[in-house]
């Protein structure tokens, strides 16, 4: 009897040490619902490029992190891909294409950017990614999952398109899971649902 | 008696939360839709390594899913071989790492070095789950039958009879040079792998 006594007390002891931490510890680990249409994005803290071409896409400047709202443009397309996904990489040649019909349209270049988030992918892994398919827009390695799990634990390719209004708030206007539609349509989608069209 | 209650309470709700409050972090392309099994957080590593670097390889033929048998010895003073075993088809790790090494031939190639992709699974069932990847360029064989004994031979089958995540380089000599027994939760970052390969040449 004494025995069970003392079993039940450690479990005791560990279950309010487990209800402690998934009280305060967890809600900042766990994982979010995906993001979706007219949320806010979670806060995202991700490195300045190095590469001034990089840097001056996304019309930053300096060095240390900044967050997605913070890129200078109207909308901002942000794909959550993995070098290890067989969509994403069926998908390169398209998100390419989004980005070329993006650029070589002067009345929206300077109001839509891409960038590409590397779900589990090192910097290593991310630099494979952009040079198997000569990826034109910058990506970011998340090799421990911080972005991911903060992004829902999305499946890749995820597609969320970001709406920066001119006091510097912002919404998601359209998010959706892989079936990416080629680059016309989905350009299309982002346009409208941003409206930019 | 309240006090009591509450206790229980307290007990039941904390072993509920461990169970409610795991996520796993997996980042599955959805190339596999709703068919990938969810396995939970595993043993990091459940067996014991009866090779080691520096030692001949043993060897070992096995079937492949395109039909024809692969024998270790084939590739001797040929071929650098890696072997990248995954524990099990249709589950979350594992369908994400293959794909990867498919976009990385060349850095196999210009390292001299073929890949074989192996689990214990059966013929069948590597052939539709490969089948969800795209086209392998390279070889995956089963180690079906007898269950899991190229695996035993070389101290990679868990207790529950799947293999360790583990990649062994195996220079054209037939000697092993690099063994990385992965956390089975977690995929082996690929520069590791290539640091390795690339030290063959040195």
């Amino acid at each position: 009897m004494k025995g069970g006594k003392a079993v039940k007390k450690i479990l005791m002891s560990l279950a309010v040490v487990a209800i402690l931490f998934f009280m305060f510890v967890s809600p900042a680990l766990a994982a979010n619902a995906p993001p979706s249409k007219g949320e806010v994005l979670p806060v995202i803290n991700l490195p300045i490029p190095k590469n001034p071409v990089e840097k001056g896409y996304l019309g930053l400047s300096g060095d240390g992190l900044f967050k997605i709202p913070q890129i200078k443009a109207k909308v901002v397309i942000v794909e959550v891909f993995s070098m290890y996904c067989p969509y994403c990489q069926k998908d390169a040649p398209g998100i390419n294409e989004l980005y070329r019909a993006i650029e070589n349209d002067p009345d929206i270049k300077t109001k839509i950017k891409i960038i590409g988030i590397g779900a589990g992918n090192s910097p290593y892994e991310v630099g494979v990614y952009k040079k198997t398919y000569d990826v034109p827009f910058p990506l970011f390695g998340d090799k421990d999952f911080t972005i991911h799990k903060v992004l829902g634990e999305v499946r890749t390719p995820y597609f969320i398109v970001i709406k920066i209004n001119d006091n510097g708030t912002h919404q998601i206007v359209h998010s959706q899971l892989g079936g990416f539609q080629g680059a016309e349509p989905f350009l299309e989608i982002v346009l409208k649902s941003s409206g930019l069209k | 008696m309240d006090k009591k209650r509450l206790a229980n309470l307290i007990l039941i709700i904390g072993v509920l939360s461990v169970f409610i409050f795991i996520s796993m972090a997996y980042g599955l392309s959805d190339a596999f839709k709703e068919n990938i099994y969810k396995v939970g957080t595993l043993k990091p590593i459940d067996s014991k390594l009866k090779v080691k670097v520096g030692q001949r390889a043993p060897d070992f033929t096995l079937p492949a899913v395109s039909g024809e048998n692969v024998s270790l010895n084939q590739y001797r003073g040929k071929k650098n071989v890696v072997l990248s075993f995954v524990p099990a088809a249709w589950t979350p790790v594992c369908s994400d790492q293959w794909p990867g090494y498919n976009i990385v031939k060349d850095i196999f190639e210009q390292n001299d070095a073929i890949l074989f992709g192996i689990t214990v699974d059966n013929i069948p069932t590597l052939f539709a789950w490969t089948n969800q990847m795209g086209k392998l360029w390279f070889p995956v064989l089963s180690d079906f039958w007898p269950h899991g004994a190229m695996a035993k031979k070389y101290g990679v089958l868990r207790s529950k009879g799947v293999t360790e995540r583990v990649l062994f380089v195996i220079d054209k000599k037939g000697i092993i040079r690099y063994i990385d027994v992965h956390d089975i939760n977690k995929r082996p970052p690929l520069e590791d792998l290539v640091n390795a390969l690339e030290k063959l040449r040195k």
